[in-house]
């Protein structure tokens, strides 16, 4: 999201508190949400991608709801105004092909209205189909959101569908690449659709309107860069009555100001010194390495959680209140509570969905307790690197913090007795904490040159650097 | 009340807006009364890193870790030269000029000032000849001035002042961004020294009171904060300049095209050429020497070069020019070398005044004679 982004959104969303005050805010801020999703898609070079695919957002979520919503809730009575308003504004923002505006809610030109209305009289008849949709649906489903995830992850695969794409718009395949299939949101998105399948697979579902279900999904404060919230938290929020109260705007605007300050002077300021692929190169000393080290670390810190903090902002103004993301997490002493408190709603995700099943599933085999511990810390972490793109950096990055966690928890399985008899004092316990902080934040920092730059060796040349080893 | 203490009611949201748009509103005026000129003076460089070799100019800052500001007092105060006491066994040479002085393409070793530091020069009395760049890619003679009077703070012992034709027609004097947004020096200047130029010369941008203010003032602070944290790329790579594998050679061949500015052949009016800023320099460095070279171009040999020397330059200007030059010189007892030839073709790179190190090494030779002439002149 750019500064205008955020300006446009949180006047939006001030002017739909104020004025729906203890009123159904439900369909404006859908209608938000549907524009944001619009709005938000950078340019692509592939015609009319950039229209498409967050159609395809809408088309996805909508029909999300049917999958997993319990065959007595599917029924469309009562979901007309939601299918009206998805259609129609999806309608009006095809019609800006051939109205001359000042300004523009696509990034694009729109495709030609009829092929629109095709597509929304498909996704409306895939919508009944799928209002008697069995239950195995739910899996093939998931199975169809890992697909495209991993497709969008992989730069060869992404790559690859570019080409696909090129071809049917009949423009050159050689110019082919992973960027021409930038999905904005989709991640966010997928997230939080697995989080209803997951649930609805378990039974733990609340049962939520069409119109709920698709704003929660595409919550237009936190659709680019989460967090993620859980349906049945959000929902409970929207139904209740909005009344904003000076307190809640103030609230609200505090942590849109410190999210602004965060991301556009903090982490853009960082960013200038910040570790990247074509500094690493450049710097042959350890003492300025790791000055970009450390100004990477803080870049992604307050970009990260400067973005959050707007979300919230936003958030607050239309009375849903996100889940916090980070809670000042290179303050902790040791790498199981950073990544308690950082990236808080995704680690969430991830324990929820994958790590607690997987050591569910462990424990009944009877496996020991250790390797367990080893197993589900390293796929869990890799996965998490995997999510952020399929590049040996990524894996890389996984099993380094799969690894620290594994060696974190046998470490203070091995040291917590002697910690305790040690630390009697409050100024040994504070040495305890601060070396534990330090120890911890640069062991995270020395993750990030995996994560900040693109391939293995050039990461290996940036830690010999560090180290005084460089060449 | 309770107990002495108050209680607190709900805060307005209201009420915190207007007083927080009041207290803006309030700092923004204040700052404009203020008008804090000497802030650029401020500077991280040559405290927390290592100065410039010259001074910040760039395009693609992210990219060159480098950019064009406005602000002289920023500009100079990121300078290595900002932070050097100058000491006694020091003879200290300041070499000002355009692009070719401050380097095009070239590292910062490689310029003139560069090569001449690193030649190591003894001078007489047992002084070592340092030499710096305050060479600054824009060609005016008066922005010369500017840059030569500041130089003066810095206490030289010899100033040396590359300059070109192109640098020379009045109407040009005050056009480059960085003399126009710097009104206020550039008025002082030409009143200082009652140079001919019009003080009131749309060209100077004037600055009104809301320009003053830290909204107005916005580019020009995160300038100024930009330039400071790219200092810290500087230090960490020795980068100031994007090098491309491939650029656009200078140009060989041209139409059959005798124009200069607005000049009419067949004869030059020096009246429009601005000799006297020349002059003017000599004043303002006091008792320093200085001396002035014509420097290196590329000489044509391509299409239509009986016409033309190269793409700035017709023969038939350039060679009054140069004649002018000689005889202000004798009349004005310039210490003056007419290097306008001296450099093959072939060691010239994106321009007919930027040349390869190679090139850069011609001038070495002559100018640093020069240099350890005046040195052992000076006592």
């Amino acid at each position: 999201m750019t500064l205008p982004h955020i300006l446009i959104f949180g006047a939006a969303a001030l002017l739909v508190g104020l004025l729906t005050r203890n009123r159904n805010r439900l369909y404006p801020m859908l209608a938000i949400s549907i524009l944001a999703v619009y709005t938000l898609q950078p340019a692509l070079p592939v015609r009319g991608l950039d229209f498409w695919l967050p159609t395809a957002t809408l088309v996805l979520a909508a029909l999300s709801w049917f999958v997993t919503a319990s065959p007595t809730e599917r029924s469309l009575r009562g979901q007309w105004p939601t299918v009206g308003l998805l259609a129609g504004i999806v309608a009006i923002l095809a019609s800006t092909r051939y109205i001359d505006l000042p300004f523009l809610l696509t990034a694009g030109r729109p495709p030609q209205v009829q092929q629109v209305a095709v597509a929304l009289v498909g996704a409306g008849l895939l919508g009944i189909i799928f209002s008697r949709a069995p239950k195995w649906l739910l899996g093939v489903w998931l199975v169809l959101l890992l697909v495209i995830f991993l497709v969008l992850k992989t730069p060869a695969l992404a790559a690859m569908a570019g080409s696909i794409l090129r071809g049917w718009t009949q423009q050159s395949r050689e110019l082919a690449s992973a960027v021409d299939v930038r999905w904005l949101g989709f991640s966010y998105v997928a997230f939080r659709i697995i989080h209803t399948i997951r649930d609805r697979q378990s039974g733990r579902l609340p049962a939520v309107s069409l119109g709920e279900y698709v704003t929660y999904v595409i919550f237009f404060p936190s659709l680019t860069a989460g967090p993620i919230d859980r349906l049945e938290r959000f929902t409970q929020d929207l139904r209740k009555p909005l009344s904003l109260t000076s307190g809640d705007l103030l609230r609200a605007g505090e942590r849109l100001v410190v999210g602004l300050f965060k991301k556009f002077i903090v982490a853009d300021s960082l960013a200038l010194i910040a570790l990247n692929a074509t500094n690493a190169g450049q710097v042959q000393s350890a003492g300025w390495m790791w000055v970009l080290l450390y100004a990477y670390s803080f870049q992604i810190f307050f970009d990260f959680s400067g973005y959050t903090d707007v979300a919230i902002g936003i958030g607050l103004l239309v009375g849903i209140k996100l889940p916090e993301n980070f809670n000042a997490p290179y303050r902790k002493p040791n790498l199981t509570q950073f990544w308690n408190n950082w990236h808080m709603t995704l680690t969430q995700w991830f324990r929820a969905y994958f790590f607690n099943p997987i050591t569910r599933s462990l424990r009944s085999k009877k496996v020991p307790i250790p390797i367990i511990i080893f197993v589900t810390q390293i796929a869990t972490m890799m996965l998490i690197g995997l999510w952020h793109g399929v590049t040996w950096n990524f894996v890389l990055w996984g099993l380094w913090h799969g690894l620290g966690l594994f060696i974190h928890n046998r470490w203070s399985e091995w040291t917590r007795a002697r910690a305790a008899a040690w630390a009697i004092t409050k100024a040994r316990q504070v040495i305890l904490n601060v070396s534990g902080a330090l120890l911890t934040f640069h062991f995270v920092a020395l993750g990030w040159v995996f994560f900040a730059l693109p391939t293995p060796d050039v990461s290996w040349k940036v830690l010999l650097t560090l180290f005084g080893a460089g060449s | 009340m309770d107990n002495g203490k108050q209680v607190q009611g709900p805060v307005s949201f209201v009420r915190v807006l207007l007083k927080g748009l009041l207290l803006f509103a309030l700092v923004n005026l204040l700052f404009a009364w203020w008008d804090p000129g000497g802030l650029g003076k401020l500077s991280a460089y040559n405290i927390l890193f290592r100065g410039r070799e010259r001074l910040p100019f760039g395009e693609s800052p992210s990219q060159s870790y480098n950019l064009s500001l406005l602000d002289l007092d920023a500009m100079f105060a990121s300078h290595k030269l900002d932070g050097l006491p100058k000491p006694a066994t020091e003879y200290r040479v300041i070499v000002i000029g355009d692009s070719s002085v401050w380097g095009t393409l070239l590292r910062p070793e490689e310029t003139l000032a560069g090569q001449l530091d690193a030649a190591g020069l003894a001078a007489c009395h047992g002084r070592q000849v340092r030499v710096y760049n305050l060479g600054y890619p824009t060609i005016s003679l008066f922005k010369d001035l500017m840059f030569l009077e500041r130089a003066m703070d810095y206490e030289p012992d010899l100033i040396v002042w590359p300059m070109t034709l192109e640098a020379f027609p009045l109407d040009k004097q005050l056009t480059s961004p960085i003399v126009s947004y710097n009104a206020e020096t550039a008025r002082a200047l030409i009143e200082k020294y009652g140079l001919s130029l019009d003080v009131h010369d749309p060209a100077l941008v004037e600055a009104g009171f809301w320009q003053g203010t830290i909204i107005g003032q916005r580019r020009n602070l995160a300038d100024l904060i930009r330039l400071q944290l790219y200092g810290v790329m500087w230090a960490a790579t020795g980068i100031d300049q994007v090098y491309p594998s491939d650029y656009t050679p200078a140009q060989v061949d041209f139409d059959p095209d005798e124009s200069f500015h607005d000049f009419e052949p067949p004869v030059l009016d020096g009246s429009q050429l601005a000799f006297e800023i020349i002059a003017t320099g000599l004043q303002a460095a006091g008792g320093t020497p200085v001396l002035i070279v014509n420097e290196p171009m590329l000489v044509s040999t391509g299409q239509n070069s009986d016409l033309r020397y190269n793409f700035y330059y017709p023969r038939w200007a350039y060679d009054q020019y140069r004649q002018m030059m000689a005889e202000h010189s004798a009349q004005g007892g310039w210490t003056y070398l007419d290097l306008w030839d001296i450099v093959p073709n072939n060691e010239f790179t994106n321009s007919a005044i930027h040349m390869t190190p190679v090139g850069e090494g011609y001038m070495v030779g002559q100018v640093g004679t020069n240099i350890l002439e005046k040195a052992c002149e000076a006592r």
